[in-house]
């Protein structure tokens, strides 16, 4: 019991906690705003991989920081609006799609890596976001090193939730989106396009995602791996899920996930050896099965989610 | 009478052919600010062309539809623009609501008023605005409620504040009091009166005579695609309205006279709760007999749904009892179709057949455990494909063998397919839902013939229709349904087409327009 | 503005020729990456294709690799027909793999006629338990399958190393996480002399027949497919839903089993963790190419480990990385979905 104590009183585990959260909150937020649309983006995972080879590599190459975040959100925008175009003009399976795209942008990013650096056996490093001293701030006991001791990206990642949370509820856009994943026909009666706002949501969404990926090339572990994303885009489908596709509660979901899995790889040194560390690593995933389970009986979804419309068909 | 009010609204000449079928008929209409005109026909008589070319989903073959603003002359609408009538200040409120239910009254409301790259909703603004019609309309529901938390009644206002906050001038209602119970309708006619008593023009479909007598100043009447009767209402008895609705005499009945034998299918008080605006059962009282077809009239979403849904075992367990030989009806499909109960869906592609399998396999699909199709858990084809190929021939299903998937076929094959699958295992009852919805003549007369004979046989038919020829030239006793409610059931013999349109209006009893 | 009508029929050559174009489509996409990274691309290719089927290794080595792609592929391929989007199927794998060696590393001893059947069977209980899992939560609480699959992937592979470092871990391997090797007479036997080609790809012919078979002649495949097509009208018909979709998951996550067990007793002879290189998500990719049709997986199955087989020749020869193959074989399930629509419908732009 001392044990959980020294954990969750510790500075160092909140600093942990968000910053673990902080690729979560860009993912959940992508998918929330591709699924208010009424598009479910299974291609998130492969988003995540692309964005973090993507900005890795800019950076790798010469270009600034916020360069390369800007390239990873191209890459995660164009991967985006292929998913869009299959999904929603044309109107296939969003499950089969995602799957294809996963596999797609994943592949892509390995082979473009294994292009580009033909001839190393371990992966380079980039000097990486350095976190951000809020003078005062920082020093506050717990609260300063967990909010004003991390990289701008995080910051970044709650400037684009609010951002997010004013245009989905605060302007003619948000309506229109809101609308179209309930139900396209109103917003088709309401003189709006409905593909175009759906085409429009994925790639704003997908570019999203794809900072996630970032962030761990570019903040967490400076380099790029195989398998870095270890599910992450799958975790944050469920997360949104768990939080009624609201970004209010997607913010609190990805937090909450992040220092879940703070404590629990702190827990994992703290019992040693006793407990085999793959115990610990699964909970993260059980735990979003068990967060899809608990919220599936009353999960609100979008009326219009995964049904596409399609004018000549009906 | 002052002088006429000015013209919003001309329709002139409009045609339009769906193949062989004339669908409209040189149909000419006008339309003046401040009147309410219904527009009263059957199912099929071609008020939905209409209603899809004046909104630009149709485009007529011939005649032009043209709209005056603030009384000047009427300018053309231009043809197969959905968002021109819209732009021109038609507003349609549609029976299957066009909201989005997690999001609010105001929101929906507001959806598509501003530029979408706008910064700002203006909500207060907005919500000034709807405030505003409210009280002007007398249409009141709380702005910030959620849609989906709305009673039907209170949707509808919300679908027609939405016409009125886009400043229409001409409002189209299909079948507005289908959905609503007795105090809404009244609540409902109080608005429009109110409406165009501030200069908006209604066109209210219809075809309820007591409610068309109640709110209309005028009634137009499509029997057949073409326009039979334009007059004012006042004057108008329902039983004239009645009788040019459905324009014709009573087709003499085609039954073989037949006394029928014991009861069979007895439903005693049967209750089940209403969904999403249909109506459920309300005390159902029924009993059919072998060798008996009881037809069961009324317009559609008065509770026909459940009780088809009752029959074919596909609803929630009902409150009362019903039973099939004495022995309480189950729940399930397999249930029911092991108690003897055959079943002809309402929706024929969508609960009738699974699309993509072979006519063969849709044959065999309602009795794969039984030794006729299947010995071990293996399908025993060559007695599938042969049963396939008699009921080909036997029915007359035109096809291109018993391995086609089923989807390429019409749907009066389809249906073919579906009384086969249904009367080869000789129901004692047969549930026959809209048997000929969408049918032609030769196919419609396949499917009476085969009803007929299995009441020769000495089977009860439940026979849900809209068509009233249909339920006058096959049943043995009538009934009609409104509102979940069943009336008793009258032999056919004694029943006048206006009686028969007189109740499916809503009682007179009930309601005194 | 694009239209789509529907289609009355498609003739067999219009579908095939249709999947055959989108992979000609996905192979031409495939060229311009390899053409920017400096590969000369039509050597490249017939490289890949010496490379698959050149010789009598290539030959073996390809159909070596198709076998556990045989039985991922079928697996995807019967539950996506019934609508259930089983994406676990690397799970599944591993969980049939850790039965086979469970079973067959010495817990039992007997011969083959007894050790063989008793992994394979081992295996596909376990594959098929983990699956319906997802099946249930699907059914009975609306949970999105996909990514319950998804995600057990991830925990059944942390399982199979806590297995490995456990419980399964052989004493003798030098401490590398490995299980215990699977005794000779519960091993597969090669049919092919000194070439890897093993009795599982026999194995995976005959699921495919069996599948065949199953899908075309039983109730329960005639239910399957019902019930994929048109649920409300398959309800309709007195087919009971929760019984034909457990049985559909139990098949195909038993499936994905057995693509363990014909690794692991087949080919390596232990497990490792790193025993599929994926062949779970391509498993989706070659039931997408075969149209779902059980018979077609073998000849999808083929291709797919043509590519990667010959991507690993011509990796060496032409010195480009070898994810060329992913990225073809990720570009075919996109484009073979694209082609499903022209197969389907008339495409009009108007």
């Amino acid at each position: 019991m001392d044990a959980v104590l020294d954990i969750l009183l510790s500075a160092s585990f909140w600093a942990a906690a968000v910053r673990i959260a902080t690729p979560l909150m860009f993912g959940v937020l992508g998918a929330l705003i591709c699924e208010r649309a009424g598009v479910l983006n299974l291609g998130i995972e492969g988003i995540f991989t692309a964005g973090a080879m993507a900005g890795w590599l800019a950076v790798y190459l010469g270009l600034d920081l916020w360069s390369g975040v800007l390239v990873a959100a191209a890459v995660g925008a164009s991967l985006g609006l292929v998913l869009a175009l299959l999904t929603v003009p044309l109107g296939l399976s969003q499950h089969v799609t995602g799957i294809g795209v996963t596999l797609l942008a994943t592949s892509l990013s390995y082979f473009v890596y294994r292009v580009a650096l033909p001839n190393v056996s371990s992966p380079p490093r980039i000097q990486p976001f350095a976190p951000v001293a809020v003078p005062g701030l920082s020093d506050l006991p717990f609260i300063g090193p967990a909010l004003f001791g991390q990289t701008p990206l995080t910051f970044l990642a709650l400037a684009l939730f609010a951002v997010a949370a004013f245009v989905l509820h605060r302007t003619p856009l948000g309506l229109g989106l809101r609308a179209v994943g309930e139900n396209p026909a109103a917003v088709e009666s309401a003189g709006l396009d409905v593909h175009g706002l759906r085409i429009g949501a994925v790639v704003v969404g997908s570019a999203v995602m794809a900072l996630g990926g970032a962030f761990l090339t570019m903040a967490a572990f400076n380099a790029f791996f195989f398998e870095m994303t270890g599910g992450r885009g799958w975790i944050c489908i469920a997360l949104t899920v768990f939080a009624s596709w609201r970004p209010g509660k997607a913010l609190l979901g990805a937090l909450l996930f992040g220092a879940f899995d703070a404590f629990q790889l702190r827990l994992q040194h703290a019992v040693g050896g006793a407990v085999p560390s793959q115990v610990f690593l699964m909970l993260p995933y059980l735990l979003s099965i068990a967060a899809l389970c608990t919220v599936a009986r009353r999960a609100d979804y979008p009326k219009a989610l995964m049904v596409p419309y399609l004018k000549g068909q009906r | 009478m002052p002088k006429t009010p000015p013209l919003v609204l001309r329709i002139d000449g409009v045609t339009k052919r769906f193949g062989a079928l004339v669908a409209n008929d040189a149909i000419s209409l006008d339309l003046r600010a401040g009147e309410i005109l219904a527009l009263l026909g059957e199912n099929g008589a071609g008020k939905s062309t209409l209603m899809n070319i004046l909104f630009g989903h149709y485009v007529a073959d011939e005649g032009t539809i043209a709209v005056a603003r603030d009384g000047g002359a009427p300018e053309p609408l231009p043809p197969g623009r959905p968002g021109a009538a819209l732009a021109a200040g038609i507003g349609m409120v549609h029976q299957h609501f066009a909201l989005a239910e997690s999001l609010t009254v105001l929101e929906n409301v507001a959806l598509g008023t501003r530029p979408v790259w706008s910064p700002s909703l203006r909500l207060g603004e907005a919500r000034a605005r709807l405030g505003r019609l409210m009280a002007e309309s007398g249409l009141a529901v709380d702005p910030d409620r959620r849609v989906g938390h709305l009673t039907v009644g209170e949707k509808q206002r919300v679908e027609i504040l939405k016409v009125l906050y886009r400043g229409a001038r001409i409002l189209v209602l299909d079948e507005p009091t289908a959905v609503l119970t007795p105090g809404e309708v009244e609540g409902l006619f109080a608005v429009l009166r109110r409406l165009v008593a501030g200069g908006l023009a209604i066109v209210f479909i219809s075809h309820k005579l007591g409610e068309v007598t109640a709110i209309a100043d005028r009634v137009a009447i499509l029997r057949g695609g073409r326009k039979v009767a334009d007059r004012p209402v006042a004057g108008a008895s329902r039983a004239e309205l009645a009788t040019l609705m459905v324009g014709r005499e009573i087709a003499p009945s085609r039954r073989a006279p037949r006394a029928p034998g014991p009861p069979l299918l007895v439903l005693d008080a049967v209750a089940v709760p209403g969904e999403r605006g249909r109506a459920g059962l309300d005390g159902v009282s029924l009993t059919v007999h072998e060798g008996e077809i009881v037809g069961i009239a009324g317009v559609s979403g008065n509770g026909q749904g459940a009780l088809a849904a009752l029959l074919a075992g596909t609803g929630p367990r009902p409150g009362g009892r019903a039973t099939l030989r004495g022995a309480a009806i189950g729940s399930g499909p397999g249930a029911v179709m092991r108690a003897g109960i055959g079943r002809i869906p309402e929706d024929r592609h969508h609960e009738g057949v699974v699309p993509s399998l072979s006519i063969a396999e849709n044959l065999a699909i309602e009795s794969l455990g039984e030794p006729s199709v299947s010995r071990l858990g293996f399908l025993r084809w060559g007695a599938i494909r042969a049963r396939a190929r008699a009921a080909i021939t036997a029915y007359d299903v035109r096809c291109p063998g018993p391995d086609a998937p089923i989807r390429l076929l019409s749907g009066g094959n389809i249906q073919k397919v579906i009384l086969a699958r249904v009367l080869d295992r000789s129901p004692r009852l047969i549930l026959a839902n809209q048997p000929t919805r969408g049918l032609d003549v030769g196919a419609t007369a396949a499917v009476h013939d085969r009803l007929l004979q299995a009441r020769e046989r000495g089977a009860g038919v439940v026979l849900i229709s809209e068509d009233l020829d249909e339920i006058l030239g096959l049943s043995d006793r009538v009934g009609v349904m409104v509102r979940g409610r069943l009336s008793a059931p009258e032999p056919v013999e004694g029943l006048t087409l206006e009686r028969l349109g007189l109740l499916m209006g809503g009682s007179p009893e009930e309601r005194a327009a | 503005m694009i239209r789509f009508e529907p289609r009355a029929r498609a003739s067999l050559a219009l579908i095939v020729g249709a999947r055959l174009a989108a992979l000609a489509t996905a192979f031409a996409l495939a060229a311009i990456p390899l053409a920017a990274a400096g590969a000369p691309v039509g050597r490249s290719f017939w490289l890949m294709l010496q490379g698959a089927g050149g010789t009598l290794f290539a030959l073996t080595e390809t159909l070596t690799r198709a076998t556990p792609l045989i039985l991922t592929g079928l697996a995807a391929a019967v539950a996506f027909r019934a609508r259930l989007f089983n994406i676990g199927a690397e799970g599944q794998l591993y969980a049939g793999a850790m039965a086979a060696v469970a079973v067959g590393s010495g817990a039992v001893s007997g011969g083959p006629l007894l050790l063989v059947p008793l992994v394979l069977l081992a295996a596909a209980l376990a594959g098929a338990a983990l699956m319906l899992v997802p099946t249930v939560l699907k059914v009975r609480l609306g949970v999105d399958e996909v990514v319950t699959t998804l995600l057990l992937n991830f925990v059944v592979l942390l399982v199979a190393q806590m297995m490995l470092e456990g419980p399964l871990k052989d004493p003798m391997g030098g401490g590398w996480p490995q299980s215990e090797p699977i005794l000779d007479q519960a091993m597969l036997p090669p049919i092919v002399e000194r070439m890897r080609l093993h009795g599982g790809f026999l194995l995976g012919l005959l699921a495919c027949v069996v599948a065949h078979v199953l899908m075309t002649r039983s109730v329960l495949g005639l239910r399957i497919r019902a019930v994929g097509e048109n649920a409300t009208a398959a309800a309709y018909a007195g087919i009971p839903i929760l019984p034909t979709m457990l049985a559909v998951g139990a098949l195909s996550g038993g499936l994905a089993g057995l693509a363990g067990a014909s690794e692991v007793a087949g080919l390596k002879g232990y497990l490792t963790a790193d025993l599929s290189r994926g062949f779970g998500y391509a498993g989706i990719v070659v039931a997408m190419v075969a149209g779902l049709q059980p018979l077609a997986v073998v000849p999808a199955a083929i291709l797919v480990a043509g590519v990667f087989v010959g991507a690993d020749t011509m990796s060496r020869t032409v010195g480009v990385s070898n994810y060329i193959a992913d990225l073809i074989v990720a570009l075919a399930l996109v484009c073979v979905l694209v082609s499903g629509l022209f197969v389907r419908f008339r495409v009009r732009i108007a």
